[in-house]
């Protein structure tokens, strides 16, 4: 250990350490341009003088390769100093005028022209480019040759270098922008492209691939790091201040032993280069549509910006390809990726919110909007929007080579041939297995189809062919976010029914010690105050706000650390937790969003309660956000640790306390979803009650006699019937009604009224399956002549009386009865696919039938595309009408007669069927809205239960607790309803196997004394919690059910309510703190 | 769902306060104090962070768990400590 004197102030340092090394310790600023950590230092550029005195004498040293000595007295300021600064810097200038960091310098150093004639050169002659080189690079490709005023920075003989890696060492340690490796190399310096940006934009071997990576840490790419390759550079080892690179790390092989597995391999894009007609990979404007995903981003190539790639210029014309890679036999993917249609349309439309100016053409086959909310924003798009819809398959993409422009030819709706040119075209590419899992797939022995998806047995589609592996997301089918988030529910669902014995058994309880009480002493505050590397410390001068936070009052510790949170600082914060007796705790550093839950566990280890702490976001909303202010960012930093100090200091500890989750579940429904979900929790071993309305379990399914890939849901929903009946942790509760509900999360009441006498139940959680319903339809002489049916009705009479069909001759099918009208514009999603299947079956039974199905748009999404080929080809006749001229449905001479104007043929056609078979829409179930009011949940515009996230929480409600599943969210397949079955028992679970949760904390509570019952809170308050307590005269507020908001608080008018850590008080002292 | 959003109307006082400072010969740059709610607002104030935009150190932030429960009196304090102008996001 040495002291010495650093501009008047004693410091410490280890032996061999320079002067330029401490006094960035010690935050002393003393600029360079030659200096770089992972290189010895050379002194080159001089401007790093500082001024030793030794007792006898001063002198003018480079304090970068200077070692420091006992007693030695350093100025980095003083006026000689900066005297002889000013005047190298002068002549650098002099010499570079034209570069930057010179230029900065300069000015802070008060020159404005430097004295001497100035020069053209931009090189400073650091040597961090030739050192850099052969230290680090072991290279010496380039090196300083010449000498005197002819010193420069070259490699041998003026020639390109045969030695050099290309690896940019030098370019990047340039300061001056001099460097090129162009000129150093005989090869051409290749940019490494961004996987994620799908090369669109560079990326370093050292990176974090992308924003939302998990986890999110920087890795080394193996393939191009230069140390790994060569064993030489490794400066990222230097440079790294928690020490965390290991260049000996290996690929590891780990052996897990599983009960279960359950694959989420995803997906790839099709290979645009496949589809050579529409020119991806020769014209540079054409594009794909993850490609102008990316571009789209404010985290992509262009910050968001909308260029096209070949001149960086804005399109106005973009055209989106559709069913590139899909129902496209020719390639072997007839069928259809479900997502492009609605990716397309989202795209077109975010890219008019970017620029106004853009005009979108979409060319489609079919537009599959059949998703929740789906219909509605195709809508949109398509009136108000702005973005036009062309019905046409491009056959071809040209390019005009001066321009770069692409020319397309289509046929539009009244069948001319027309020719547009476009700025931009982007290529809707579908969806298929990443290949990696083919191989995957070979290994674990399970069945794929033969587009190499997961063979799932029909009506459970996360089941795979080997008992205990799942499957889920794209791997299974095409599919979009919600069905992937639910199904990824429904695999772990169905491999916790497995493990169901097992659960809990691996589990390790974390032990901390006893709660020290607090109340009796005066406020200690210790304040951690963290650098984070050069994060804050790059910026804030943190020593400076240290010793601030020292003259705090109550503060009795303030430290700096590199790092808070390493594993070091927290052991050192327990210590000095315990050292000086602190009792509130701050700590300075980054979000409390990522870092309060690690910091509050620290403490609660050293025996303080974890509402005991506060955060100061000086990095996230400090050092980062002011980075060019160092100086207003460190008086800021210390205003935000004083606030914190100042709420701390009236912090007070809160305890949250346990109650018994009642591990039992309630289903609302009995159709095929309810009864699903209850077998589902069963068989997790949780009790579970179902309730059901109508005297008879099974609903439409019992109706569903055959699905178009060979599955038997009327069949599968009996044998469900049974085995939910015989279960013996299952009570099935028919023409029954739930009343009422109270409680909350994992401790619900509710009373039930059976066959009109009541009972009372109560449950931890609760899944609504309250289902669906065929619309019955008025229009089309439906129910005026016996010739007009349902799909429902002719399937009936396709499986038990077939006779009936066999002199059938013509038979109509119309499509979106009841849907897709400005009344009710949403789509039913199965209609199109029962169409196909009955269709199928008709010409199976009686081969000379002549089927017509006049639809809208052909929405047989996924695998369903491959029936609806069938169809076509076994000469089922599809007529396309549009909403303006429905078909016309008459009677004449006794005979039924359709009059509808076929957009294909662009003519009126006539036909005299013998029977008219209408898709009609699927409506909710409508005790939904009985079921809604009880448990005060939402509904959609259509009368759907709206779920909490329509992409990304497509089971739960916003109201915890409460899951949903079937026809009763939107309508949908019978396997769909049971994969969300499935889900939803996965969800419910999660409470219900929690033996006991803990409430409060952070919640409101009611001051009875002020409290006058003005219910108030009760209107205010989202959650419905502030109840009236009719006996003691209070609202009282529920601990479980509350979220803490404090809407209630602000709204009384008696301010009798308060909540936990977020007091008024709190607040107060925080804002009073504020200047 | 993220609370309440309450209307400042500091405008014409920022722009009187504006004229004087220019007057005065000085640039003006307003004290702002923002209260936020958790989920919404602070959330994207540390994604300005991770991607370094940046804005003036004159801006403060206090995290509410909701914006539900910035009182009146919140924000007059604010003034009184200093504040030029109160922003509440959630």
């Amino acid at each position: 250990m040495i002291t010495f004197k650093l501009n008047g102030r004693e410091v410490v340092a280890q032996e061999g350490q320079t002067i330029l090394e401490v006094a960035r310790q010690y935050n002393v600023n003393i600029p360079t341009l030659c200096y770089h950590r992972a290189l010895s230092p050379a002194g080159a550029c001089r401007l790093c003088t500082v001024e030793v005195y030794d007792g006898r004498r001063t002198r003018l040293v480079t304090s970068c390769n200077y070692p420091v000595w006992r007693d030695m007295e350093v100025r980095t300021d003083s006026e000689r100093v900066v005297t002889g600064r000013r005047m190298i810097l002068e002549l650098l200038l002099a010499r570079c005028p034209d570069v930057k960091v010179l230029q900065e310098l300069a000015r802070e150093y008060g020159i404005e022209q430097p004295r001497f004639r100035p020069e053209t050169n931009d090189c400073i002659l650091c040597g961090l480019c030739t050192r850099m080189c052969e230290e680090r690079m072991g290279v010496s490709a380039i090196s300083l040759t010449g000498r005197g005023v002819e010193l420069e920075v070259d490699t041998p003989f003026h020639l390109h270098s045969e030695v050099c890696r290309t690896c940019g060492a030098c370019v990047s340690v340039c300061p001056t922008g001099h460097i090129k490796l162009e000129d150093i190399c005989a090869r051409k310096p290749q940019v490494i492209p961004s996987e994620f940006n799908r090369g669109m934009g560079p990326r370093k071997p050292i990176n974090i691939p992308f924003a939302q990576a998990t986890p999110n840490v920087a890795q080394i790419d193996p393939e191009t790091c230069v140390h790994l390759n060569t064993g030489a550079c490794g400066v990222c080892q230097e440079v790294c201040g928690p020490g965390a690179i290991n260049f000996d790390q290996k690929d590891e092989i780990i052996e897990v032993d599983a009960g279960a597995v359950i694959l989420a391999t995803g997906f790839e894009t099709f290979d645009a280069r496949l589809k050579p007609e529409y020119g991806y990979g020769r014209y540079s404007n054409v594009i794909t549509s993850i490609e102008y995903e990316r571009i789209l981003s404010a985290g992509g190539p262009f910050k968001g910006h909308i260029q096209r790639p070949s001149d960086a210029k804005e399109p106005k014309k973009i055209a989106w390809i559709q069913c590139v890679g899909s129902r496209d036999a020719s390639l072997g993917c007839e069928y259809c990726s479900y997502v492009c249609c609605m990716y397309a349309t989202k795209q077109a439309m975010i890219s008019r919110e970017h620029d106004r100016e853009i005009e979108p053409t979409v060319f489609y086959i079919d537009m599959r909007a059949p998703g929740k909310g789906f219909e509605r924003y195709y809508n949109r798009a398509r009136t108000t929007g702005g973005v036009r819809y062309v019905r046409s398959m491009i056959s071809r993409v040209l390019e005009n080579p001066q321009t770069h422009n692409l020319d397309l030819a289509y046929v539009d709706e009244s069948g001319e041939i027309q020719s547009e040119t476009f700025d931009m075209v982007i290529l809707s590419v579908g969806l298929r297995p990443d290949p990696a899992f083919l191989e995957l797939a070979k290994n674990l022995g399970i069945e794929l189809n033969r587009f190499g998806f997961c063979e799932s047995q029909p009506l459970d589609t996360v089941s795979t062919s080997r008992p205990g592996i799942f499957a889920c997301g794209v791997i299974q089918s095409p599919k979009g976010i919600p069905s992937s988030v639910l199904q990824g529910s429904s695999a772990a669902g169905a491999a916790t029914s497995l493990l169901a014995e097992a659960r809990g058994t691996l589990v390790k309880e974390k032990a901390y010690p006893k709660e020290r009480d607090i109340t009796e002493e005066e406020p200690r505050i210790g304040v951690f105050l963290c650098d984070c590397g050069i994060n804050i410390a790059g910026t804030i001068d943190v020593g400076e706000v240290t010793e601030y936070v020292k003259t705090l009052p109550h503060v009795v510790f303030a430290h700096e650390y590199l790092f808070t949170c390493s594993t070091d600082s927290q052991v050192d914060m327990k210590a000095m937790i315990e050292e000086y007796q602190l009792n509130r705790v701050v700590v300075a550093s980054c979000s409390p969003r990522t870092h309060e839950p690690l910091f509050q566990d620290t403490i609660r280890e050293a025996g303080l309660n974890k509402y005991l702490f506060e955060m100061a976001n000086v990095r996230d909303q400090g050092s980062w956000v002011h980075t060019f202010d160092p100086e207003r960012a460190t008086s800021k930093a210390k205003d935000l640790v004083r606030m914190a100090v100042a709420r701390a200091e009236r912090l007070h500890p809160l305890y949250e306390f346990p109650f018994d989750v009642i591990q039992k579940g309630l289903v609302v429904g009995g159709g095929l979803a309810g009864l699903t979900s209850a077998f589902t929790l069963a068989e997790q071993g949780f009790e579970t009650c179902l309730v059901e309305q109508s005297d008879q379990l099974g609903g439409n399914a019992r109706t569903l006699y055959y699905t178009e890939d060979g599955a038997r849901p009327a069949e599968y929903v009996q044998k469900l019937i049974n085995k939910v009946e015989a279960h013996p942790l299952i009570t099935v509760y028919t023409r029954a009604e739930v009343k009422n509900y109270s409680g909350h999360l994992g401790e619900f009441k509710s009373t039930v009224s059976v066959n009109g006498k009541t009972e009372e139940i109560s449950y931890g959680a609760v899944i609504v399956a309250t289902g669906g319903t065929e619309y019955q339809p008025t229009e089309y002489l439906c129910g005026q002549n016996d010739h007009v049916i349902t799909q429902k009705e002719i399937e009936r009479r396709i499986v038990f009386d077939p006779d009936s069909l066999k002199e059938v001759r013509d038979l109509v099918m119309i499509q979106c009865v009841g849907c897709m009208d400005e009344e009710h514009p949403y789509c039913s999603r199965v209609c199109c696919t029962t169409a196909v299947k009955n269709s199928l079956k008709l010409k199976e039974l009686n081969p000379e039938i002549n089927v017509y199905v006049l639809y809208r748009d052909m929405r047989t999404f996924a695998f369903m595309e491959l029936s609806y080929k069938k169809a076509r080809e076994q000469g089922v006749r599809f007529l396309r009408y549009f909403l303006r001229q429905k078909p016309e449905v008459a009677e004449v001479d006794g005979r039924l007669q359709v009059k509808v104007f076929d957009q294909n043929l662009r003519g009126e056609v006539i036909l005299e069927p013998d029977l008219l078979v209408l898709s009609a829409a699927i409506r909710p179930n409508p005790r939904s809205k009985q079921v809604a009011d009880v448990f005060k949940l939402p509904l959609d515009q259509d009368g759907f239960f709206a779920e909490a996230h329509l992409k990304l929480r497509p089971v739960d409600f916003a109201n915890a607790g409460i899951f949903l599943c079937g026809l009763a969210h939107m309508p949908k397949f019978a396997d769909e309803a049971i994969a969300q079955a499935k889900a939803a028992a996965s969800r419910a679970s999660t409470v219900l196997s929690e033996k006991q949760m803990y409430v409060g904390g952070t919640v409101a509570t009611v001051d009875a004394t002020k409290c006058a019952i003005c219910l108030t809170c009760v209107r205010t308050c989202p959650y419905n919690v502030p109840k009236v307590d009719e006996e003691e005269g209070v609202i009282k507020i529920d601990a479980a059910a509350c979220q803490g908001c404090g809407n209630c608080a602000t709204a009384c008018p008696r301010g009798a309510i308060e909540v936990g850590h977020s007091t008024d008080e709190q607040f107060v002292a925080k804002i009073c703190a504020l200047y | 769902m993220c609370g309440l959003g309450y209307k400042t109307n500091m405008e014409q006082q920022t722009a009187s306060q504006i004229q004087q400072q220019q007057t005065a010969g000085e640039e003006f740059e307003p004290k702002i104090e923002a209260f936020v709610c958790t989920y919404c607002t602070y959330t994207a104030a540390d994604m300005a962070g991770s991607q370094r935009l940046q804005y003036p150190p004159t801006v403060r932030i206090v995290k509410y768990l909701c914006t539900g429960k910035v009182e009146i009196v919140h924000i007059l304090k604010a003034f009184e400590a200093g504040a030029d102008a109160v922003f509440v996001g959630g």
